[in-house]
């Protein structure tokens, strides 16, 4: 053996010391990889292959080829699911930010209770979704909710929020910025906490006021944490489910129904599982395409200073 | 996480449908032979996959399940009990993945689908004579049973005695016409009390059923298209929409959110309600007095029935020993007697001398209402693989006309288009 490397010993040495490397890098990454390709990659995939089936659950899948994506583009409720879903982005990304931003700051003050109103406040992220939906459910009950009670004492004759369809989207949102507005707090307080105060100090001796140092300090040298905070909260925000199955599963009347709630509907209650695959696929494929858009686009806002 | 989750779990079906196919390609040659041999010496376990003893009746099913086990010592009977909200999704990826009970429940709105996929066995040389016929007849196709009745509900027409005496208005009768209903509701409504003169959804299990209290009908004769977008049709949905708001709480009231009607009724708050037999024991101890009639008709009577079946698995490797489980579960004395005597729902047998204990059980006195209101039934319409689709058009339809989004006209002929593309 020994003799038989000696020729390429330098060379032989190197590759097999590189194999060790690439072995333990692989033994690490393992306890997470396989449960990934399993549960996660291969499912994908397998989803992948049932969404060119037309398969109600029942009898075997028979093969289709594209048509259930060509159905899908061309019936209106895919179109009524993805504008539902884009809504509630629009509400909930802005508001979630600003008032996650706003906390972050609040808290990021030498103020009393300090860490006590972080604990408050995050408390809601590690909540059950399902909990938090009934919660909010009966806050926002039309008729015994609180919601409407403290609004009748102010003289409002509050809505039927989340029976009602214009109010049920609403609902949603203000229900997800309640629950999601820790989570935003703390990665931006990390942020935050990663902006040297020397800079603060030269802005107040240049004379800059609180909104200035804001502007002109704060929120560039935090634009990688919120780059962090849209992207996710985007990728999120598209696959909207839990508090619309436990708030409104989709209702009244298809109002607040979004994407993976109908991929829902179609396998489990309409027995379309191809075609809701073929949704999941969609969904996917936007979603893949709007964090390309974003990962090019942040070139040009985020400043890794 | 949660499209992650939603991929995974589709994903999970697609593999387990995968390997279901593999499985039934391969063959089962052992199954014919099994239920023979094993007569005498090793007993057979059977599986039971339930939902209707959840929430309260599990206790009820373990006494039958236990009388059955002693009339026949060669079968073991294992028991899995489900929430109904859970349990079409589970026996849907049971089915999918091949592990389907020997035995399980299903209920008429979602037979046809499950029939007409082959999921369910052939029961041969069953005595369906012992049950009652529009029951059986539900479940059978081609002149095949494919499944066994369990239990019936219907519904009825719940009145507050208290609220009725206070406005001086005569109780319901089974001669009682919309016309009637209206009248009494309008002067049983007192909004400054808070009390409202009747209630009945908004929805799809009303409607079908008030179409044919009007003479009209759901689909057209050979089940191809929908017949509903007619005078009729529109009248059985005016019916229900123009309730809301005058003698009946609006969607914006609370109207058709989880137990508001039921509390409201609990709260003496409501004089007339449409709802099913099932509520009868929560109101038993009532602080007010109430009893039942057969719901009005308008030109017809036509009362809904629900029913739940036992069908046998067609992969079931104990097909003999699942269907005697499966004729016991509907038809025994000792099922009848469990069913009675628990209040639990009614036995699907044809000799009503049998129910006679059940009309003498306690309030509400009119119980013969119940039995009245199987001699009109309006069967549900089945679209089977599309039935949820269907009913969530007409729910979502109607909603939208009671929420005055829609005139009833337009909302009926968008529900019928509907109908219409999904019998396509």
């Amino acid at each position: 053996m020994m003799s038989a490397t000696t020729t390429s010993r330098g060379r032989s040495r190197f590759t097999w010391q590189k194999a060790k490397y690439a072995l333990t890098v692989l033994l690490f990454l393992l306890p997470s990889a396989v449960p990934l390709a399993y549960f996660t990659i291969y499912p994908m995939f397998a989803a992948l292959w049932t969404s060119l089936h037309k398969w109600n659950l029942l009898s075997p899948m028979q093969w289709v080829g594209l048509d259930n994506y060509a159905t899908l583009l061309q019936n209106p409720e895919t179109w009524r699911a993805f504008g539902n879903t884009v809504y509630y982005i629009v509400g909930y990304l802005p508001l979630v930010y600003v008032g996650g931003l706003g906390l972050a700051i609040a808290l990021n003050a030498a103020i009393p209770f300090r860490n006590f109103l972080r604990g408050m406040y995050f408390l809601p992220v590690v909540t059950s979704w399902i909990v938090v939906a009934l919660v909010w459910r009966w806050l926002l009950n039309p008729s015994v909710g609180i919601v409407n009670s403290l609004l009748g004492l102010v003289g409002i004759d509050g809505p039927g929020w989340w029976t009602d369809p214009t109010w049920a989207m609403p609902s949603i949102i203000l229900a997800s910025a309640w629950k999601d507005l820790g989570f935003v707090m703390i990665i931006l307080l990390a942020g935050l906490q990663t902006v040297p105060q020397d800079l603060y100090e030269a802005a107040r001796i240049d004379g800059a006021g609180w909104w200035a140092r804001l502007r002109y300090v704060t929120l560039p040298l935090l634009s990688p944490t919120t780059f962090f905070v849209v992207v996710i909260s985007l990728i999120n925000g598209f696959q909207v489910f839990d508090q619309v199955y436990a708030m409104t599963g989709g209702g009244p009347a298809g109002a607040s129904q979004v994407v993976v709630q109908q991929v829902y509907d179609l396998t489990f209650r309409y027995s379309q599982a191809g075609m809701a695959s073929a949704l999941s696929w969609l969904l996917f494929l936007l979603v893949l395409v709007v964090t390309i858009v974003q990962m090019v686009g942040q070139r040009k806002w985020v400043n890794y200073a | 996480m949660s499209r992650m989750t939603q991929l995974a779990r589709v994903g999970l079906v697609a593999v387990l449908g995968l390997s279901l196919t593999a499985c039934s390609g391969g063959g089962e040659p052992g199954g014919g032979a099994s239920s023979g041999a094993s007569a005498t010496s090793t007993p057979v376990t059977i599986t039971y996959s339930n939902f209707i003893s959840n929430g309260g009746n599990e206790a009820n099913l373990a006494a039958i399940v236990s009388a059955f086990e002693t009339a026949n010592p060669g079968i073991k009977v294992e028991v899995k009990t489900l929430p109904y909200a859970d349990y079409f999704t589970a026996l849907q990826t049971d089915v999918a993945g091949g592990t389907t009970a020997d035995v399980f429940d299903i209920e008429y709105a979602n037979y046809a689908a499950y029939q007409a996929n082959g999921v369910l066995a052939a029961l041969e040389g069953v005595d369906t004579a012992v049950y009652q016929k529009n029951l059986a007849d539900a479940y059978a196709t081609g002149g095949t049973q494919y499944a066994l009745p369990s239990s019936f509900s219907n519904v009825v027409l719940f009145y507050n005695k208290t609220l009725f005496d206070a406005a001086g208005v005569g109780y319901p009768t089974a001669s009682w016409t919309w016309a009637d209903e209206q009248a009494a509701a309008e002067k049983l409504t007192d909004t400054a009390k808070g009390v409202w003169g009747d209630y009945q959804p908004i929805s799809y299990n009303e409607y079908y059923k008030v179409v044919a209290q009007t003479g009209g009908q759901f689909l057209s004769a050979d089940g191809k298209s929908a017949a509903f977008n007619s005078p009729e049709g529109i009248k059985a949905a005016k019916w229900l929409v123009d309730k809301s708001g005058q003698t009946m709480p609006t969607a914006a009231q609370g109207a058709g959110t989880a137990d508001f009607d039921s509390n409201l009724f609990k709260d003496g708050k409501l004089a007339m309600w449409h709802t099913g037999i099932w509520m009868f024991g929560a109101y038993a101890n009532a602080s007010f007095d109430w009893d039942i009639a057969v719901e009005p008709g308008d030109t017809t009577h036509a009362s809904a029935m629900f029913s739940n079946a036992l069908a046998v698995s067609a992969n079931s490797k104990n097909k003999e020993a699942a269907q005697k489980w499966a004729v016991f579960m509907s038809s025994s004395q000792a099922m009848v007697d469990t069913r009675l005597k628990a209040g639990w729902e009614l036995p699907p047998i044809a000799d009503k001398a049998a129910l006679s204990s059940y009309l003498t059980a306690g309030k509400p006195a009119n119980r013969q209402a119940v039995l009245d209101s199987l001699d009109a039934v309006a069967l549900a319409p089945s679209l089977g693989e599309n039935q949820a689709e269907m009913q969530d058009a007409v729910n979502g339809q109607l909603t939208e006309a009671a929420a005055g989004r829609k005139t009833v006209e337009d909302a009926v002929k968008a529900a019928a288009d509907k109908v219409d593309a999904l019998l396509k």
